[in-house]
This record gives structure tokens, sequence and C-alpha cells, in this order.
């Protein structure tokens, strides 16, 4: 058996739009409802953490703990929103409500059904950062120079972790399985991609480990630096990385996906 | 005679899981027109063929044309004039009644406007304008059948496959759904359809295949099939030692089945005179020759696993 076979280019066509937009009618039934955690998490986090919390902690780099942690707070949520999404509510999708199924029995095939699934997941994504970014701007934590960036960039981060949960989905026996990844995978990067406290108290091996595998060390990297209002050469590796690791795991999600739906 | 348009066309089709052979070198045709049956016992492989036509699963080896294209290289132009009711409901759940249908006309590229008149149309056609705005998770078994009917129609097919349309249906239901099928073949549609219902099978189809084993087991109009292999009539009398014998020393074709045997003739009132006079038998009742006299006959009655 080849491996090549799992990195095939995938058939893009415009028709994974109307999957797209399958699931943005879904959310728009329930907007509100959709709208509450990226409005209120910000803000509980806020209070306890960086005016709670962050009463005991010195200034980081010249900013209060608050503003340290701000843009951490929209990174973890594009990764969230985004590999949930295409985790637990695509294998909700594709196995209880077969609405693969159905989708694929019209002129569409599965390539733009999980197209459609990535890219929804990245506006996810992009929509809680939308949502957050003022929110944080209200309590003057971020400059607002290059706030707008934050929300294209989280689309782009967004696809990352879509992806990513994506190629879960398709290796998972069972939904409860998908614990695992989120445990193993989100919850190490949540506490470790320098969201709380700056990667540089960690010994040195992980710094590197934590720049070669942790896409969130990346994200926080380049959501921090907009953020704070400046932009430097060398956040260009970071979106480096980022581009090519969406790469990679979009073409993978797609042909996983593809060997476990075609039968 | 005219020759028709070939609508599905397969030949030698295998489809394998592994290994197992679930379609195991089936050849067949569908003419436009037709409303063409697929029986056969759980696990035949009439579901499995019915995904390849569907272009959605791809088959092992053989040959598979639909509208005169092959199945493999051009799904899209295929599935554009095909309507699928699936053996299992998929519904989308997060949709209303009125939405499913206006989000699945989105995949068929429909224009808006004509898509609310398509929508109108179909729940009409079906019997569902009242529930045009509940929830499809709300629907009961029956209505969601019918509604995934009228999402197969959305797109005008030429050719419509319903794998068990009619499952779980009550009597008023199945008529209204086989009343429907009626009305759309003498529109011209193509009609291809599984089903376990034989008297369903017998009423509706031109042509029928019965399968089994991944197998064509036989192939023809209903009451050929029959006439094939029953006769018109079926005597049925009460499983005693000494019918047996009386049977096989006038050398009739009959079959045991638990308490009763089954008597498969052409001529029932002469069978029925020789039972009561040379057998000495009273209980005899008489019927007609159906479907599943020849299912039960070809394909056994062991269940399936
Ligand atoms: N996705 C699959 N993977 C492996 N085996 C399968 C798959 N789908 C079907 N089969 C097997 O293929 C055979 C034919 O199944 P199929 O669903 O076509 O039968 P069917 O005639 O539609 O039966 P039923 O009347 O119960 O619907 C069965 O043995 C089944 O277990
Ligand atoms: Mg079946």
């Amino acid at each position: 058996m080849s491996y090549l076979q799992y990195f095939q280019i995938p058939e893009l066509d415009r028709r994974l739009l109307k999957v797209w937009l399958r699931n943005k009618d879904v959310f728009m039934k329930n907007i509100k409802l959709n709208f509450l955690p990226p409005f209120l998490e910000p803000i509980l986090y806020l209070l306890a953490m960086g005016f709670g919390l962050g009463t005991f902690v010195d200034d980081i780099g010249g900013v209060s703990y608050a503003q340290f942690i701000a843009p951490a707070l929209i990174a973890v949520s594009v990764m969230y929103a985004s590999f949930f999404e295409c985790t637990y509510s695509s294998y909700v999708r594709m196995y209880y409500q077969k609405t693969f199924d159905a989708i694929i029995a019209t002129p569409l095939i599965i390539e733009d059904v999980i197209a459609g699934e990535l890219f929804w997941g990245a506006t996810r994504s992009a929509i809680n950062a939308l949502v957050m970014v003022p929110v944080i701007a209200a309590f003057g934590l971020i400059d607002l120079k290059y706030a707008l960036l934050i929300i294209p960039f989280a689309f782009l981060a967004g696809l990352l972790f879509a992806c990513i949960g994506m190629c879960f989905t398709a290796l998972t026996p069972n939904i409860m399985v998908l614990e695992y990844p989120a445990l193993l995978f989100i919850t190490p990067m949540f506490l470790f991609s320098g969201t709380f406290f700056p990667l540089e108290v960690l010994p040195e091996p992980i710094q590197y480990f934590a720049f070669a595998f942790l896409p969130l060390t990346h994200i926080v990297r380049v959501i921090r630096s907009l953020a704070y209002g400046s932009l430097e050469l060398s956040l260009l590796s970071s979106l480096l990385w980022i581009f090519m690791a969406s790469l990679l795991f979009f073409v993978l999600s797609m042909n996983l996906m593809k060997k476990k739906l075609i039968v | 005679m005219v020759t028709r348009n070939l609508i599905i066309k397969a030949e030698g089709l295998v489809k394998r899981y592994g290994e197992l052979t679930a379609v195991d070198g089936v050849s067949f045709y569908v003419e436009e027109g037709e409303m063409f049956g697929f029986l056969g016992p759980n696990g035949a492989g009439k579901t499995t063929t019915m995904k390849m036509v569907q272009c959605v699963s791809p088959k092992t080896s053989g040959k598979l044309e639909v509208f005169g294209m092959d199945a493999s290289a051009h799904p899209r132009e295929i599935k554009k004039d095909m309507g699928v009711v699936p053996q299992e409901n998929n519904l989308d759940p997060d949709f209303t009644v009125y939405e499913n249908l206006r989000n699945y006309s989105r995949y068929f590229d429909i224009p808006s406007k004509e898509a609310d008149k398509r929508i109108a149309e179909l729940l009409d056609f079906v019997q569902l304008v009242d529930k045009k705005n509940v929830m499809s998770e709300s629907l009961s078994g029956g209505m969601k059948r019918r509604l995934v009917l009228a999402r197969a129609l959305l797109n005008n097919p030429r050719l419509i496959v319903l794998d068990e349309p009619t499952v779980g249906l009550d009597p008023q239901a199945r008529h209204l759904i086989w009343d429907k099928l009626r009305s759309l073949k003498k529109r011209g549609v193509t009609i291809v359809l599984t089903t376990h219902y034989l008297d369903e099978a017998e009423k509706l189809c031109d042509r029928l295949i019965l399968m089994d084993h991944g197998e064509i087991v036989v192939e023809g109009e209903p009451g050929q099939i029959i006439k094939d292999h029953i006769g018109t009539g079926v005597v049925e009398v009460d499983n005693h030692p000494e019918v047996v014998e009386c049977l096989q020393k006038s050398g009739s074709s009959y079959e045991i089945m638990g308490d009763i045997i089954v008597i498969y003739t052409n001529d029932p009132m002469h069978i029925t005179d020789q039972l009561s006079m040379e057998c000495s038998l009273d209980k005899i009742t008489t019927r007609k020759a159906t479907l599943e006299d020849v299912f039960l006959k070809l394909t056994g009655r062991k269940l399936r696993e």
C-alpha cells in the first residue's frame, strides 16, 4: 500500500461553497446562541485571570498580565472553534445525520463536502475573532492599529485546525475516541504555547518542540504581535509555518476522508 | 418494436468489500420510461447495486453506464439528472421541511425563484403542505419518506432510484407512494426501485430482477416469471404423510413448507378435484400464484443473516 495516495492533490470545485452555505444557514438559525460563547468567554477569562490572577503577576515584557493573555485568548478560541467544528460537529453530520450521504446524491462529490466543511470550520474561527477583538478592545487591551488583521489571520489559523481536526475525524473509530486528540493535543497546546506565560521560561528543548510541532505557538505569536500593534519581519517565519502546515493537513485530511467515505 | 433509450446498462458488475463479494457479476439494462424492480433477501446486494448506479460507490469491476455515460467517469453529470431515495432517510435534522428542500435545491443549481415554485408543487404532490415549517425531525416515518421522495424530485430527474421507498409505511402511505410513482412513470420518468413487498413489485414493475448472494436469480416481467416458475395457481393443503404419498403418486410439483404443502399448478381445479377424490382431503385452499411463491421457491425459506 502506497503512502503517496494520502498526498494526492485534491479536486477543488466551486460547489464546495454550497456545503459552506448549508452550514452557514444552520449557524444563522441559532445566531444568538452561537455568538454568546465568543462574547462571554474573553470577559470571564479576563476578569478571573487578567485582573484577578494578574494582580499577583509582574509585567511581562513591559505589558500587564491582562494585556499579555488577551491575544492568547483569541488564539485559543480560534483553535477551539475550528477544531471542534471539524471533529465533533463534522462527525455528527457525517455519521449520525448522514448529511454527507444526502449531499453526495447530488452533483456534489465527497471532495466538495469535505472542503466545504474545512472552510466552514475556518469561518467559525474568523467569526470568533470578529466577536472577540471588539470585546477585548473595549477593555483597552488591544492596540487598534493592526487589530483588524487578526480576523483574516484567524481564518487561515482556523483552516489549519480545521484540517488537523478533520484528520482525526477520518481516523477515529467512533465519536468517543475524539476525546483523545482533544486531551492529548489541544489541551497541552492550550497550556504550553506561550498562552498564559512566556515560552522562554520553559527549558530550551521544550521551546524548540513547541515551535516545531505546536501550531498554537505560532498563532499566539502572530496574534500577540498584531494586538500589540507591532509588525516584525520575523513573523513571516510563523506565517510560513502555518501556511505550509495548512496545505499539508488540507491535502492529508481530504485524502483520509475520501478513503474513509468512498467504499 | 421501437428500441428505447437505455437508461442503465450493467455488464458483469462486481462489487467487493474486502473479502466479501456483495455483487457478483450482474448484468441488466433499464429502458427509458420503465419501472424496474430489484428483489431479493436481506444482504442480496440490492443496495450495493443501487449505490453504484447512484455513483456514490465505485464498482470493483465490470461495466456500468447511466444515461450512456460511464458511471465512474461522469458522476456529476449523471447525478444531475437522477433522484435518489435512499434506504435510510437522511433528511437534514437541522432544518424544517421547507429548508430541507430549499437547501437541497442549491446543490442542483436551481435558481431561487424556480426552487420556490418547485417546492410548492412538490409539497402539494406529496401532501406535506401543512408541514412546510415543521422541523424534519418531528415528522412521522411516513411523512419523512414522502419528504425524501419530494427531495428526490427537485431536479426534475430523468431517473429516480428508490431503495425500499415504502419500508415501514402504513397501507395508506404505501398506496400514496405507489400512486405518486405511477404518475411519475406516466410523465416518462424512469424508475428503479428495490422492495421487500412483493405485491408492490408485482403491481408496479414492468420488469424485475430477483437477486440472491450478489447474483441474479431470475429476470423478467412479473407475470411471466410467475408463470414460468410456479404456474397460474397454488393449492395449499395441511401437511399429512398420506397427502405427500398421494401427491407423489400423481406426480405433481409441490413443496413442503412447515405445516402446509404448497402445490404449484396451471390447473388448480384439477388438483383440487384430484386431492379431494383420491386423497379424500377436505381442507383445500386455492389461490392465484404470486411473486411471493417465486421468491420463496427460488431463494429458499431460510432466514438470511
Ligand atoms: N460498507 C460496507 N462494507 C462492508 N460490507 C458491506 C457494506 N455494505 C454492504 N455490505 C455487505 O454487502 C452485502 C450486500 O449488502 P446490501 O446492503 O447490498 O444488501 P441488500 O440486498 O440491500 O439487503 P437489505 O434487503 O437488507 O437492504 C451484505 O453482505 C452486506 O453485509
Ligand atoms: Mg438494502
